[in-house]
């Protein structure tokens, strides 16, 4: 199994706030990674500087070998937190606009999931409620063939039927080789699709583990991990 | 038979009792062919290598057949099944009696109250 991100002593500050702090983490291909932390752990932050929207204070971190920028953004599809999808614009035109942007994106996957949600394509963004807008935006993620996939909270304000469907979607799409890193506080949703966890606290790597290595040593879920672990 | 999951638990195990159980109850007979691992896994809800660690272990134990170009199929030896429903049989019962006796009870005391209750049941 080859890398597909590496950080080596990894570290961003704004100003004198240091977000990410000499972080060295490596995570295999074909994985689901749950980055996991609580509020203001940096969570974002390292998604954000594996998608060259930050660039690190010091440290590397490197793509599949390479730094981010614009060979990487042909193999990583990212989802925000915050959407930057024009709201006037209609479901089918930003397809188009996917389609145009990315080589690896399959319009006709886009409008498979976009059928079974029930969310017509002839719809504009601004009509819609958060959750499906969320919908939307992640259904336009996971329908490029890309290497690895960041996903920053994918499924915070959708519905929990929504949320299994969804789940599902990340598991029908991504192939062997692919590697998908979710971010989120909602374990117990997606303990069960992923391979890897990462906590992270404060800007630093507090531990990493498999989810059944979690359950077996500590008899206990990532879920029941995590409260134990960022017990406030 | 849905795939229910409890939190507290390696999901790999969980995964190979309930195939195991679907295998025991008939679900998927003897000689038949199983879905994709990656079709399991998404039914089951969870990551596609989980569930192929899950199929690799009942392969070991000898209860999944892989073809190299058809993928899998559950035994056509009964003796392997009839083992491994003993084997999974035992583990329930040594469970069960490890809690009677945390309540207190002696073995003949268990051994009376079946007897009773099956009584009861055939009624």
């Amino acid at each position: 199994m080859s890398t597909i991100l590496e950080c080596t002593d990894l570290t961003k500050k704004f100003g004198s706030k240091v977000a990410v702090s000499a972080v060295n983490l490596k995570i295999e291909r074909g994985q689901i990674v749950g980055l996991l932390g609580p509020n203001g752990s940096g969570k974002s932050t390292m998604i954000k500087l594996a998608n060259e929207l930050l660039t690190p204070t010091s440290g590397t971190i490197l793509i599949g070998g390479k730094k981010p920028g614009i060979e990487t953004k042909k193999i990583v599809s990212y989802l925000p937190e915050k959407t930057y999808l024009n709201d006037w614009m209609r479901v089918h035109q930003i397809i188009g606009l996917f389609s145009d942007f990315y080589a690896d994106f399959k319009p006709e996957r886009a409008y498979e999931m976009l059928k079974s949600l029930s969310i017509n394509a002839n719809d504009r963004l601004k009509t819609m409620s958060k959750g499906t807008k969320e919908k939307v935006q992640l259904i336009l993620v996971m329908s490029r063939e890309a290497e690895l996939y960041l996903l920053d909270e994918p499924i915070g304000g959708v519905d929990p039927a929504a949320r299994d469907y969804i789940l599902q979607t990340i598991l029908r799409n991504y192939n062997e080789n692919a590697t998908v890193i979710i971010s989120t506080h909602l374990i117990s949703d997606i303990e069960n699709i992923l391979d890897y966890v990462v906590f992270i606290n404060q800007g630093q790597v507090v531990m990493t583990s498999s989810v059944d290595d979690i359950r077996n040593e500590k008899g206990k879920s990532v879920d029941g991990l995590f409260r134990e672990v960022f017990k406030c | 038979m849905p795939w229910e999951l409890k939190s507290d638990r390696p999901i790999y195990t969980q995964l190979i009792e309930h195939i195991e159980l679907m295998i025991f109850s008939g679900v998927y007979p003897l000689g038949s062919k199983l879905p994709s691992g990656r079709d399991m896994a998404q039914e089951a809800a969870v990551n596609p290598n989980t569930m192929q660690r899950a199929l690799v272990k009942l392969e070991e134990d000898g209860l999944i057949i892989t073809h190299r170009t058809s993928g899998r199929s559950i035994t056509e030896d009964a003796r392997m099944v009839e083992l491994a429903k003993t084997k999974l049989a035992q583990a329930q019962i040594s469970e069960f009696l490890e809690k009677m006796q945390l309540m207190g009870f002696e073995q003949s005391e268990i051994l009376t109250i079946i007897d009773n209750m099956v009584k009861e049941m055939k009624k």
